[in-house]
């Protein structure tokens, strides 16, 4: 038998102090917000669910530009699809909540098309191909008059119920479709299948060369961020009971995304996390300020991007080691010589 | 049949409009590689600024192209070296973030400062001259003007790129950054340029469409799209493609708008996907942009 086997010179670790607390505050929030809804008022309720639109947003948009380095302006496309696939269905006999899933499935669908043309364009071109994809979408939906035309229409289907009780249910589906995003997310990068992307963030052509399949990743990764932002967009109508092109469709959202992606840390988990926070806290403070809100909000934008493009989780975790998530592998390479002597080897995605 | 014409006919003058907001466009992005976010509300801001100028000081505002054309290059001489330098040094994001951020800066001071209405740049009996063809259709003097001057800018964009000195190192930055840079080229200088000649030609774009039609604080995006679905029709890396693409844009909006007065802009961004699928190299071959 040899004894030179590679087991021997290394071994993998997946879990760091930091991760396994990360996730077990990750749990216990998770538990006190499915109780909240008995513990404060309607105000807060509703309050967090925008924050949960907000954060599900952040994430998607971040999945895609952040590790699939693609930089959309168009993914209020996937969002106003979504709003309207459930008003769709409500119109036609399903239950919004119900509706909530289909919508998804069904923007998810729609973006496989979708993406064979986007893929066409890469770097700047894609970003505003996007946008002008995002366009016909409004304005092709903004001419269906069962769906409202260009006024829009509003959601009636859950006018029978206790307004609390919708508030409340509307409420845990966001904070359900919040979870199943990051849990989806974390799993995902934990994969195979994140490592590839991980690879592609860091240099395509080298991931190439080394049998990544590019493409094919990137389509995977456009689709499920499409899938996200259509989880926000349907838990908006839910929010709103009521939808309009312009303001569904409008290009304002990719610049929250952006901006809450930019200032939390792009590329990272924690990042789209911490940034739509921060923006949700914002806009609560900036709200009675009018546009004086999106003024500072581009200003912010230039600002991080030229001299903080770590934004606020990579600068206080510049070497990623101190992840809430366990996303990395961490290589010890065991020194036959003297096995006391050990080095760590650390990728991280 | 010849409100088809006649549709073709002002699809084609609007066109040479879209050209010209297009050029400088395609300019930046031969040099620097990217796409300037912002490049539609620099058009918006100098119509504002030109409708500040006639506001307070009267007379025509053709007058304001002497002001508004260098004003303009200035502050894209100032942006390039003061933000988007910066920005080239953090990667292939950077400068799209710092743009798409100045993009809502721009919209939304120009929002706080005027307001969300309609405004409009009025040029006296030139904004609805015309030149009668027949009894169908007419060519508005004003739309003439701007074609031919669209046409004349580009014409002298294209000899100066292929002629001058300063051209020849925008052409060989454009071809190759460090091949350039190591026979002399300043590189620098060139960026700097270029952003001062894009945003002068934006600076003209912006005044006419003022001229000839109205702009809000926000319109400024769908000048981007439009500009944007020019360059990739007609192919980038050359003008005259650029030329042809917003020709092929404007035509398509008008005779859309002649089928169902809603779908101009559809039809345009249908023509403009419709190329991407089957040709996305663009009418005139380029060799950028496209995987």
């Amino acid at each position: 038998m040899s004894t030179t086997r590679p087991e021997s010179f290394a071994s993998v670790r997946r879990y760091s102090a930091s991760s396994l607390g990360g996730l077990g505050v990750a749990g216990a929030v998770l538990v006190v917000l499915a109780l909240l809804p008995s513990l404060v008022g309607e105000s807060i309720v509703n309050r967090l669910t925008q924050l949960f639109a907000l954060l599900i947003l952040a994430v998607g948009w971040n999945l895609l530009a952040g590790y699939g380095g693609m930089v959309s302006i168009g993914q209020q496309a996937f969002l106003g699809l979504s709003s309207y696939a459930v008003l769709y269905l409500s119109l036609h006999g399903v239950l919004a909540w119900w509706g909530v899933p289909l919508a998804i499935l069904f923007a998810g669908l729609v973006s496989v098309p979708i993406s064979f043309l986007a893929f066409r364009l890469r770097g700047s071109f894609f970003a505003i191909g996007t946008w002008v994809i995002a366009d016909v979408c409004l304005l092709v939906v903004a001419q269906i008059e069962t769906l409202g035309g260009g006024a829009g229409a509003s959601l009636n289907d859950l006018n029978g119920y206790d307004p609390t009780t919708v508030d409340n249910v509307t409420y845990w589906v966001g904070l359900a479709i919040v979870a199943a995003t990051l849990a989806g997310c974390a799993l995902l990068l934990r994969s195979r299948l994140g490592l590839a992307l991980v690879s592609i963030r860091d240099d395509e052509r080298a991931a190439e060369a080394t049998g990544v399949n590019v493409a094919r990743t990137k389509r995977i990764v456009y689709v499920l961020s499409a899938a996200i932002c259509a989880g926000a967009g349907a838990l908006l109508i839910l929010e709103n009971l009521e939808v309009q092109p312009d303001s569904t469709f409008s290009v304002q959202y990719s610049a929250f995304m952006i901006f809450m992606v930019l200032v939390g840390g792009i590329g990272t988990f924690e990042g789209p996390i911490v940034g739509a926070i921060v923006f949700f806290a914002l806009q609560q403070w900036l709200a009675s300020y009018g546009v004086w809100y999106l003024i500072i909000l581009g200003a912010v934008a230039v600002i991080v991007t030229l001299w903080l493009p770590k934004g606020i989780w990579g600068t206080i975790d510049p070497n990623n080691r101190r992840s809430l998530v366990p996303l990395r592998h961490r290589v010890r390479l065991l020194q036959k010589a003297d096995s006391q002597h050990q080095r760590e080897v650390i990728q991280s995605p | 049949m010849m409100v088809w014409i006649n549709a073709i006919v002002q699809g084609l003058l609007l066109g040479g409009l879209y050209a010209l907001f297009s050029c400088g466009l395609s300019l930046m992005f031969g040099v620097m590689r990217f796409v300037n976010l912002a490049h539609g509300d620099f058009a918006v801001l100098s119509a504002y600024v030109a409708y500040v100028l006639v506001e307070h000081l009267g007379g025509t505002p053709l007058w304001t192209f002497a002001i508004v054309i260098p004003a303009s290059a200035l502050v894209g001489f100032m942006l390039q070296r003061l933000l988007l330098d910066r920005a080239l040094i953090g990667g292939e994001l950077s400068p799209l973030l710092v743009t798409f951020g100045l993009s809502i800066l721009i919209e939304n001071l120009l929002q706080q400062g005027f307001g969300a209405n309609n405004e409009s740049l009025f040029v006296g009996s030139l904004s609805y001259d015309s030149w009668k063809i027949n009894n169908s259709i007419y060519l508005g003097r004003l739309q003439v003007i701007v074609f031919g001057i669209a046409v004349l800018l580009i014409a002298s964009l294209q000899l100066f790129l292929s002629r001058s000195r300063p051209g020849r190192n925008m052409r060989a930055t454009a071809d190759n950054r460090r091949a350039a840079s190591l026979s002399g080229v300043n590189e620098r200088r060139v960026r700097a340029t270029a952003t001062a000649i894009a945003l002068a030609t934006v600076a003209v774009g912006g005044l006419f469409l003022a001229m000839r039609t109205s702009f809000t604080p926000t319109s400024g995006s769908n000048d981007l799209i439009f500009a944007f679905e020019a360059v990739i029709i007609g192919g980038l890396g050359n003008l005259w493609g650029t030329l042809l693409g917003g020709l092929i844009l404007g035509v398509a909006q008008t005779v859309g708008s002649q089928i169902n007065p809603a779908d101009g802009i559809l039809a345009g961004h249908l023509v403009f996907l419709a190329i991407l699928a089957y040709r996305p190299q663009g009418i005139i071959a380029s060799r950028y942009a496209v995987s």
